[in-house]
């Protein structure tokens, strides 16, 4: 069995084999695989025996569920009113430049991607930003690079 | 019995079962309320919002499709307010839509276009947003063309595909201004678990679903001098063809169709109705085989239940969803294609034409037959066996181009050697038409006795019902049948991809034991076709039907074996059903294919 | 003179000790009992629409089915919300008491929390709640299940059928309505669907009684609410509120002396100029005049700094991708609003244009499907109307 069948077959073990477990299964994917591959959807199908068309097409519904390759480190930024207001044009920037890659863009080494998102839900705390599942609030300049750092240490360390 | 709701409707009064829509109300009394996405054989979705209407002392306005009545409610369906609302969505529309209705296939025929000459949209519309867009065009397929900028959204398609037949090739994908309707990961449809079956383009109301069209490269094959060009028409186009022609559902028009293909120049102009009746020789020796097999010679790798392959739709589908079950297909080629072997073989040296020199063309009610044409296994002749498949439309199409007035032409009737056809050909149209036509051959093949069935009418395979199941006692059979002496033939007929579907799981679980199933990939079998003429709807499908049913009721021969071209073409060319030339020219083989 | 600042409640946050007690002794009351108190209490849901929640207990209650599920709405999307999360995160107690209470009441044996997918780091934490608060309904006896259910990043599955579909692995498509949740809902059983604020507030009507929260607020607008405030302002954050406070109060104590217009309601609300804050009071709308509240509590200040064009442009790019995309209204109108604007400031389109879209925003409001489509216009046309200037120079 290849690996990503044992993937699915694993997720789909463990949340059933409901169409209610679809989107269970796919966060269970971007979780490992930060998104999910054709290979992938067609065999999400087939556990679940519906067709791969309605697993593409509801993947790409949720924003969370990328059908692209994504970087081990994915950075949303909030684009919304208020951490517009609070400068996230410069938060960008400064990532931008850290990370040498444009939005939307993927470092070359694969561990970023830096795309923007919707409200965070933390707007008091304005610009905010999620890596992954992790809130970053208050942001400034200054307080990014000293994130990204932190990034890129644990990276090395754990190379 | 439902309750009774009383409301008025511009002021008529309406009274109407409880859960009746407010569309069906007004239908009711004659008022028109524009729909888009609403269709009589699909869910209601209620995302056009074309149809909305206005209820009194409410400020929203309602969608009719999709709200029920309700006792006392007074609605308004063409006040002000309802009026600019409908302009307002067409312009909406419009204004993501590429409107190039003049070079649009569907123009003159859509439901969008249609809309906006009632509600003029004129030069201060909103912005035009195609520009913006990235549209693209699949023309890949053999069959289908799917252009992104035609399309208004309404998921017809979608539920066509994913509800009426349940294959699942088509999906919405994305929000926002990127939904759209998509493939899985938008690859071309020919690279996908699309059956071509077409249902989607009866069902979509723009130009956005089309089938690919052959008809330019008909008329020039018309036009060459060198060339013979022979066609064949198959049994449901002669019932549906009146349609696309300005005549009313259900007009039986096989004489003016020949008529009009004479006139259009081709210079052979058969019946796929013949080989329909020699695909139930073929067809029918197969299952009786498999059944002496099974029975007699206690051969285990025999499958059964058998199901029919005529239905080029109903091959693909089962070579993505049920791979597992092709030894379970009849390896008869569907009647198209062994027209398209025996023309440029038997037919060809006949008349004394060289198979290079003769171009095969059918005219169909089915897009999916133009997929089977391209398919590599129909070479049989050395040659394409069929060169271009037009439906139904085209074929409508071409007849107006000609400046043919159809309604008026006279009747004629199909050249012979390949042209003759028994009633049983003919309910080849209609889903249980197949089998209907297997047993009133395969019976007296084993009895020596006509089907014990009134008038030949083997009515519990007839009729619109999802599955049809009949089972026929054998009795009193002749010496070399004795093996089938007091058997039970288990039959089953499905029609529409879903039902195929509930059928094969049915089968696979164990729970169905069948030896012979009937299925159509299109409701209401072939005469429901997704190259017949649109709109579609039960009711004309109904019309349909019962045209075909007249038709077979006034042929001279109901039995395949009977007709008197079959019997010779067996007695000079192939010599036996199921022997060395038929396997060559008229069996097949299929391929698994992949799961998306 | 200096004026007395708005009283801040805390109903919502107080840590209380006795949810089990309280919920227990709840428990041992009649289904009838409990939802008279909720509808005398007059507490409406604080998720939008504001449909009385007592009545909307009763109604899924008369159902006849023995499969029901209660569903605790966590997607909070709507822009400068995050209320919810706090709420989560500090008292989730209340708010599963809440969901137990109505399972009892409507015959549900599983409830779920739709969390939004940009609240994933609230899972572990709530997990562990969850698990002890079931070790609480076993000794209780009460046969009910919570768990969560994750979302993706999709702001319209916050609108509740948005939600079912979702929940049943589907795009968050909303449904036709009706039929309404609590005859179909999730898996078209009967459901009950309230906000996370909703539910944290049916156990303060548990323990202190229905009058104790009426005597909060105003008319049609009961009960303390809970604010999300951010934007111009020296002190963003969450605040507990009295309803039936003008926008010019607010300000007196929020604003930071500049405000120009405040943004009620989120991306979906009204925005409220500075010219009209003494005469608009937040509460629902009924039969107050001027009022407007129709999202979960967002109050974003804006100041003379601030271009409103720069606003609507946010908020209308949010509309456009956001948009499930399946209505024509919504789809398409909210890219022509945006586009629209757009073209008059560059020149493109004279500013005539703009009345042309402020139709179009009407149109939307009674065409949409649902409530997405319907509330572009709140934003759009009380800002293109109070700010006009702005939108073409
Ligand atoms: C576009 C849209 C988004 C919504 N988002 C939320 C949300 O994030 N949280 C919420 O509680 N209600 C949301 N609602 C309202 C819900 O549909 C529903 O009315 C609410 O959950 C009912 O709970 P309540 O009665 O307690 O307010 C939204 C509605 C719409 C139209
Ligand atoms: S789809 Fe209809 S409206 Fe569009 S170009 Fe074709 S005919 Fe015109
Ligand atoms: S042709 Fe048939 S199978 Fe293909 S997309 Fe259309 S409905 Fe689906
Ligand atoms: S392709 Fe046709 S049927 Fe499908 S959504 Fe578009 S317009 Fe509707
Ligand atoms: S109004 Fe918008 S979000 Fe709501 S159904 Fe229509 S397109 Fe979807
Ligand atoms: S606006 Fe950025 S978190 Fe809400
Ligand atoms: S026909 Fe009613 S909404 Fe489309």
């Amino acid at each position: 069995m290849t690996e990503v069948k044992q993937l699915v077959k694993g997720l789909a073990d463990q949340y059933g084999r409901n169409e209610e477990c679809l989107l269970p299964i796919l966060q269970g994917i971007v979780t490992s695989e930060q998104h999910i591959s054709e290979d992938a959807m067609v065999e999400v199908a087939r556990e679940l025996n519906i067709s791969a068309a309605q697993v593409y097409g509801t993947a790409t519904f949720y924003s969370f569920l990328h059908t692209k390759p994504l970087g081990k480190y994915v950075i949303r930024v909030c684009k919304t009113i208020t951490c517009m207001m609070h400068g996230k044009n410069q938060i960008i920037k400064e990532l931008e430049s850290l990370l040498k890659v444009n939005l939307g863009e993927t470092t070359h080494d694969g561990k970023f991607t830096l795309m923007e998102t919707n409200c965070l839900g933390q707007c008091h705390k304005g610009p905010a930003m999620l890596i992954n599942d992790k809130p970053y609030t208050d942001l400034t300049p200054e307080k990014v690079r000293e994130i990204v750092m932190m990034y890129r240490n644990k990276e090395l360390r754990s190379n | 019995m439902a309750e009774k709701i009383n409301l008025k409707i511009d002021n008529i009064a309406v009274n109407i079962d409880e859960g009746s829509t407010i569309l069906e109300a007004a239908r009711k009394i004659n008022i028109r309320i524009p729909t888009l996405c609403h269709h009589e054989d699909l869910c209601v979705a209620g995302n056009c919002r074309v149809c909305m209407v206005e209820q009194v002392d409410s400020d929203r306005l309602l969608p009719s499709c999709a709200m029920p009545v309700s006792e006392g409610m007074e609605i308004l369906t063409n006040s002000l307010k309802v009026r600019s609302a409908r302009k307002q969505v067409v312009e909406l529309l419009v204004s993501e839509h590429r409107a190039d209705c003049t070079r649009c296939y569907k123009n003159g025929k859509c439901e969008l276009q249609e809309l906006s000459s009632e509600y003029i949209v004129g030069e201060n519309g909103f912005i035009d947003l195609v520009p913006l867009k990235n549209y693209s065009i699949d023309n890949f397929s053999p069959s289908i063309i799917k252009d992104d900028s035609k399309c208004i959204r309404c998921q017809r398609c979608v539920r066509t595909c994913n509800q009426l037949q349940n294959i699942g090739a088509l999906s919405v994908a994305y929000k926002g201004e990127h939904m759209k309707v998509s493939s899985f990961y938008e690859k071309p449809m020919y690279e996908v678990v699309c059956t071509n079956c077409g249902q989607c383009i009866n069902r979509c109301p723009t130009g956005a679903l089309t089938e690919k069209t052959y008809f330019d490269e008909v008329w020039s094959a018309l036009n060459s001098e060198k060339k013979h060009v022979v066609v064949q028409t198959a049994p449901a186009v002669r019932i549906a063809l009146g349609e696309a022609l300005g005549m009313p559902a259900g007009e039986i028009v096989t004489g003016k169709l020949v008529s009009a293909l004479r006139r259009l120049g081709f210079n052979s102009v058969l019946d796929t109705d013949f080989t329909a009746d020699l695909t139930i020789i073929e067809e029918g020796n197969e299952l009786l085989q498999r059944l002496k097999k099974a029975l007699v010679d206690g051969d285990t790798s025999v499958k059964l239940p058998m199901t029919t392959s005529c239905s080029p739709g109903w091959v693909k589908f089962i070579e993505h969803a049920f791979p597992e079950y092709l030894e379970n297909v009849s390896t008869a080629k569907s009647p198209q294609q062994m027209f398209g072997a025996l023309a440029k073989t038997f037919y060809a040296k006949k008349i004394g034409v060289e198979p290079e020199n003769m171009v095969s063309i059918s005219v169909m009610p089915c897009t999916a037959k133009k997929y089977e044409a391209d398919r590599p296994e129909m070479r049989s002749s050395g040659y394409k066996d069929v060169d271009y498949v037009l439906t139904t439309r085209e074929l409508a199409l071409m007849i107006k181009q000609a400046g043919i007035d159809f309604a008026s032409l006279p009747d004629d009737e199909y050249d012979s050697i390949m042209g003759e056809s028994s009633g049983a050909a003919v309910i080849f149209g209609a889903t249980g038409g197949v089998m209907e036509a297997a047993l009133r051959t395969a019976y007296e093949v084993v009895t020596g006795r006509e089907v014990p069935f009134e008038n030949l009418n083997i009515t519990p395979v007839r009729g619109m019902e999802d599955v049809k199941e009949a089972t026929i006692k054998i009795e009193n059979v002749l010496p070399e049948w004795s093996f089938l002496e007091g058997a039970e033939l288990k039959t089953c007929v499905a029609h529409g991809l879903s039902n195929a579907k509930k059928v094969m799981e049915a089968v696979k679980a164990g729970t169905a034991e069948y030896h012979f199933i009937e299925i159509m990939a299109c409701p209401g079998g072939c005469l429901g076709g997704g190259g017949q003429p649109i709109p579609t709807s039960p009711a004309i499908r109904k019309k349909r039907s019962e045209a075909i049913y007249r038709e077979d009721a006034l042929k001279p021969i109901r039995k395949s074996h009977e007709n008197p071209e079959v019997v010779h073409i067996y007695e000079e060319f192939l010599k036996e059903p199921l022997g060395k030339k038929s396997h060559e020219l008229l069996h097949t083989h299929y391929t698994e294919r992949n799961r998306y | 003179m200096k004026k007395k600042h708005l009283q801040r409640l805390d109903l919502i946050f107080k840590n209380e000790h006795d949810i089990e007690a309280i919920l227990e002794k709840t428990l041992k009351r009649g289904n009838d009992e409990i939802i008279n108190d909720l509808i005398s209490s007059g507490l409406k849901g604080r998720g939008g629409a504001g449909f009385p929640t007592g009545l909307k207990w009763k109604l899924a209650s008369e159902e006849q089915t023995d499969e029901k599920y209660v569903i605790c709405n966590a997607d909070e999307g709507e822009p400068g919300t995050f209320k919810d999360r706090e709420i989560l995160q500090s008292v989730p107690h209340k708010v599963l008491s809440g969901m137990a209470v109505c399972a009892r009441i409507i015959g549900a044996k599983k409830g779920y929390i739709y969390l939004r997918g940009e609240y994933l780091f609230l899972k572990p934490q709530l997990l562990e709640v969850i698990d002890e608060f079931h070790s609480t309904l076993d000794k209780m006896g009460l046969d009910f299940r919570v768990e969560i259910f994750l979302g993706s990043g999709a702001y319209i599955c916050g609108e509740e059928s948005a939600l079912f579909e979702s929940m049943e692995g589907k795009r968050g498509e909303p449904r036709n309505k009706p039929p309404f949740p609590t005859v179909q809902g999730y898996k078209s059983k009967p459901t009950v669907i309230n906000n996370v604020e909703t539910l944290a507030h049916t156990y303060s009507i548990f323990k202190y009684g229905p009058d104790k929260f009426k005597d909060l607020g105003i008319q049609d607008s009961r009960g303390s609410k809970v604010f999300s405030v951010s934007g111009d302002t020296p002190i963003p954050g969450i605040y507990e509120l009295e309803f039936g406070m003008s926008v010019q109060r607010f300000v007196d104590d929020f604003g930071d002396g500049d405000a120009k217009a405040v943004q009620v309601g989120g991306a979906s609300g009204f925005c409220v100029p500075r010219k009209r804050f003494d005469k608009t009071v937040i509460g629902y709308q009924g039969k107050l005049r001027g009022t407007s509240l129709p999202t979960g509590g967002s109050m974003m200040i804006f100041n003379s700094s601030r271009s409103m064009y720069n606003v609507l442009h946010n908020y209308l790019d949010f509309f456009v991708e956001e948009s499930c995309g399946q209505c024509t209204p919504c789809r398409v109108g909210t890219q022509q609003l945006l586009l629209g604007i757009e073209a008059v400031k560059k020149g493109d389109q004279p500013s005539s244009y703009l009345d042309r879209l402020m139709d179009l925003a009407e149109g939307m409001r009674v065409t949409a499907k649902c409530g997405l489509g319907q509330s572009v216009a709140n934003s759009f046309s009380s800002i293109v109307e109070n700010f006009k200037e702005e939108m073409i120079y």
